[in-house]
């Protein structure tokens, strides 16, 4: 009986680690190809001029400053609608109640629209009938409609993974559900949330087909959320599948996505690492 | 000290309904989403859907809608195909990564293998596109031309599933009490069936919920697929035919369809929307158990 | 104390009234400077945006923003209003007669094949056997063999209308074995397979066999795919690349679709691999 369960116990272990080499190794293969065909030209002074010869030439500053607010404007308005999304299913309401299963099914069904939907919704609702047109609160705001279902998904979950021994606590203590909720249960819950978020940035400065028709293609500083600004991953498209001659600047482009990737997940790693010690409460039960 | 957390039971109530007000907007405002976008899709869809019989979606020729014909069954079909498949290795993928993560790595390691799918996470789909255009498919087509087929798009599609099924399984699995996990430890179960018995029935409603979001992915990925399936309108014969799925399909003639033609494609992201309701209707239904647990 | 705990609610609410006002507020300045607005073909786009940051230099309190979106959109938006100009790939067709062209360049659409293919050319009635299924292996051509792969433009793309009106093939009798929307899509494509066949923009083929991509342009009917070919009017499958507004335009619009087409610009329009009009 032992010796079996053993035997099964070695062929499982293989399994376990031969997932994450597959697909280690693939995530190599694919950012190495960007870095072997982008890395030699990149240079300080590309993260801040702007783009010439249609991108060819020239930097990607204006096109920075563009992703990071559709990125920002997106998580400001997609987090706090979330959290209250998720709260209300996973604290208030019986999980099988009709209204729990509505709002759930329809941010399921949300989450399965294309994201070349998303862009011809967000162009006809944000840019149209709203009056934004091609502006980065378009993209933003068409960014935090195709996030949520995922937000909300993880933020639920997290908070249903926290204990029920919290909730009495707290209500033992004679705390407000409120209260309650702010001071225990989220930072309970905050790796997980965590976990969405970052799921939600990353599907966010991934998206091209949503933002060529909301925040649009004019690669122009933007001086105001207002203005029409032309995302990185947009870049990317255009110069590798629209402008003749531009494979190199493709790949660079790619790089700075990467880095700026790394850069936004390290930060929300360090407001979460931050947060945990002011608040006391760990995340490991 | 303890005087300034502590409210009168009187406030609890106003308190607590408050908040409960407030969140039940933002989530109706959340799930009314969906609606504003069909709604826009339908509006987008109605001239195609008063021009052409319904029926004629489903049993016209062929998907020439230039030429007036509107068949949309090879494009459900390989949609499904192509999701289906994505689905099945993501989860496969992602879960293994999530027990690595959890259970076998060295904490160091998995917390590099996070970050390696925190990454993989943001990588656009354009770049996975041509990653797949320029190697993947070579390879495939080396087996069979031309590359461009079923095979090559659910590789690249349950790739760019892998994350999002691994790190939210992560996420359950790490919220399962660690008391469950050494008492299993501790009767001496090996650690695959700690996994698989206990670790796996207790994340039970996060893991469900980490494929809901797979499948949801799946369904909506556009650039990617487009780029690797080739995008002939037919019913896949084998996992090395082309295929076009519908998000594929409404990317790639959108930018020069004029009249019906623009109005056809909005009725196919109708479609696809429809379909998906009534998945999550059936498997809600068929389910021993809802599946929004 | 209830205060602090109904805090968030005060928060949400004067957050919300900022933003609103900060939106108007900005709303407002946006007006200031005057817009004009480009919206269509992918293939114009990146063209129009560089036109337009040159004509910006001397236009002080002008924005001109190109947003893409492909040639319907450009007729669409034009007809309706939404943009001032729209950008179109193809000529105006006969339901299109309530908008005025302006040809800004030309484009030759070329066959090109990997360039280990040892096909040198093919006649008319070669490329219209291969791309109706008629002829599946380059063996039944000449020179290597294995099955081809016809790479074919999606529906209404400019260069597939192009290609079925010279070749007078039917949209439903084409036979490919892949489907590309972009340009350079459907080079890479080539690229990546030896028995690949497909047709792209001369400008962009010329460019990209230039810098090493392993793809080689045909010759059409006797005539070599360059830009030169274009140039002189040789080439048989040009496309023009059209700039449409609804009415005569007149001030700084007028002024801005003289300067795409004028002297000014020829650089950019050569940069891009496109044919100048007046060249």
């Amino acid at each position: 009986m032992i010796e079996r369960s053993r035997f099964r116990f070695d062929g499982h272990l293989l399994l376990v680690w031969a997932a994450p080499l597959t697909i280690t190794a693939i995530f190599v293969w694919i950012v190495g190809g960007v870095l072997l065909h982008g890395l030699d030209q990149l240079s300080w002074s590309y993260l801040v001029e702007a783009p010439r010869r249609a991108g060819r030439q020239g930097g990607i500053g204006p096109i920075l400053v563009s992703t990071l607010l559709i990125v920002s404007v997106c998580l400001a308005v997609a987090i706090p609608l979330a959290l209250g999304a998720a709260l209300l299913l996973a604290e208030f309401v019986p999980r099988r109640s009709t209204g729990a299963r509505i709002v759930r099914l329809s941010l399921d069904v949300l989450a399965g629209v294309p994201s070349i939907v998303f862009g011809l919704f967000g162009s006809a609702f944000f840019c149209s009938l709203l009056g934004l047109r091609f502006s980065i609160l378009s993209g933003g705001l068409t960014l935090a409609c195709m996030i949520l279902p995922v937000l909300i998904r993880t933020i639920e979950q997290s908070l249903r993974g926290v204990p029920n021994a919290y909730r009495m606590g707290a209500a033992a203590l004679g705390l407000t559900r409120t209260r309650a909720i702010v001071t225990v249960l989220l930072p309970v819950a905050a790796p997980g949330v965590l976990v969405g978020v970052l799921l939600g940035v990353g599907r966010a400065v991934a998206e091209t087909a949503a933002l060529i028709f909301t925040s649009g293609y004019v690669d122009r500083m933007p001086s105001s959320v207002l203005d029409s600004g032309r995302a990185l991953s947009v870049h990317i498209f255009d110069l590798s599948l629209n402008v003749p001659g531009g494979d190199a600047a493709a790949y660079r482009a790619s790089i700075v996505l990467l880095l700026l990737l790394m850069l936004i997940n390290g930060g929300m790693l360090c407001i979460h690492s931050l947060l945990k010690r002011v608040m006391g409460i760990s995340a490991q039960i | 000290m303890f005087q300034s957390v502590i409210d009168s039971p009187r406030r609890h109530g106003v308190i607590d309904v408050r908040l409960r007000r407030t969140l039940w907007g933002v989530a109706g405002l959340a799930s009314s989403i969906i609606a504003v976008v069909v709604a826009v899709v339908a509006t987008e869809a109605l001239p195609a859907l008063r021009g052409v019989e319904l029926p004629r979606f489903l049993n016209d020729p062929s998907w020439h809608p230039t030429n007036q014909r509107y068949n949309l069954a090879p494009m459900i079909a390989g949609t499904f195909l192509v999701a289906g498949g994505a689905v099945a290795l993501g989860t496969l993928f992602g879960f293994l990564s999530a027990i690595f993560c959890c259970f076998y790595a060295p904490p160091r390691l998995a917390g590099l293998y996070r970050g390696v799918m925190e990454l993989l996470a943001g990588i656009p789909s354009v770049i996975l596109g041509l990653w797949g255009l320029t190697t993947l498919v070579p390879i495939v087509a080396a087996i069979k031309a031309p590359g461009f087929s079923v095979l090559s798009a659910t590789l690249v599609l349950g790739l760019m599933i892998v994350p999002t099924i691994g790190l939210v399984a992560i996420a359950s699995l790490q919220s399962v009490p660690r008391s469950l996990i050494l008492g299993a430890e501790a009767l001496g179960l090996p650690k695959w069936l700690t996994v698989v018995r206990i670790a796996f029935p207790a994340a039970r409603s996060g893991l469900i919920a980490s494929v809901v979001l797979g499948i949801g992915r799946a369904l909506g990925e556009t650039m990617a697929v487009m780029m690797v399936g080739g995008n002939i309108v037919q019913v896949p014969e084998s996992l090395f035919a082309p295929v076009r799925t519908l998000a594929a399909n409404i990317a790639l003639e959108i930018p020069y369809a004029e009249g019906l033609h623009r109005s056809s494609l909005f009725v196919s992201g109708l479609f696809l929307t429809l379909v998906i309701l009534v998945v999550l209707c059936i498997a809600e239904w068929l389910g021993p158990e809802p599946i929004h647990d | 104390m209830i205060r602090a705990i109904s805090f968030p609610f005060r928060k949400g609410r004067s957050f919300l009234a900022l933003s609103v006002m900060a939106l108007l507020s900005v709303a407002a300045s946006a007006h200031a400077a005057e817009t004009i607005v480009l919206t269509g073909s992918s293939t114009v786009a990146p063209l129009m945006a560089e036109i337009g940051k040159r004509f910006e230099e001397t236009h002080p309190n002008l924005r001109i923003d190109v947003q893409t979106g492909g040639s319907s959109r450009g007729v669409r938006d034009a007809r309706a209003g939404l943009a001032d100009i729209g950008m179109v790939s193809r000529p105006l067709t006969d339901s299109e007669r309530d908008l005025t062209a302006f040809t800004l360049a030309y484009d030759g659409v070329a066959f090109i094949l990997h360039k280990s293919n040892p096909v040198k050319t093919l006649t008319r009635q070669q490329i219209i056997d291969i791309f109706t299924g008629k002829v599946r292996d380059w063996s039944e051509i000449g020179p290597g063999r294995g099955t081809i792969v016809v790479e074919n433009k999606a529906e209404g793309r400019s260069t597939l209308e192009l290609f079925l009106t010279h070749f007078d093939i039917k949209s439903s009798d084409v036979k490919a074995a892949v489907v590309v929307g972009d340009n350079q899509e459907a080079i890479k494509v080539i690229a990546g397979n030896p028995l690949a066949i497909g047709y792209v923009s001369i400008g962009s083929a010329v460019t990209e066999a230039g810098l090493g991509v392993p793809i080689k342009p045909l010759p059409m009917d006797g005539v070599e795919a360059t830009i030169d070919a274009v140039k002189q009017k040789r080439f048989p499958l040009v496309r023009e690349l059209n700039l449409v507004v609804r009415k005569q335009p007149e001030g700084v619009v007028k002024e801005f679709i003289a300067y795409a087409q004028s002297d000014q610009v020829t650089d950019l329009v050569k940069d891009l691999y496109y044919v100048p009009v007046g060249h």
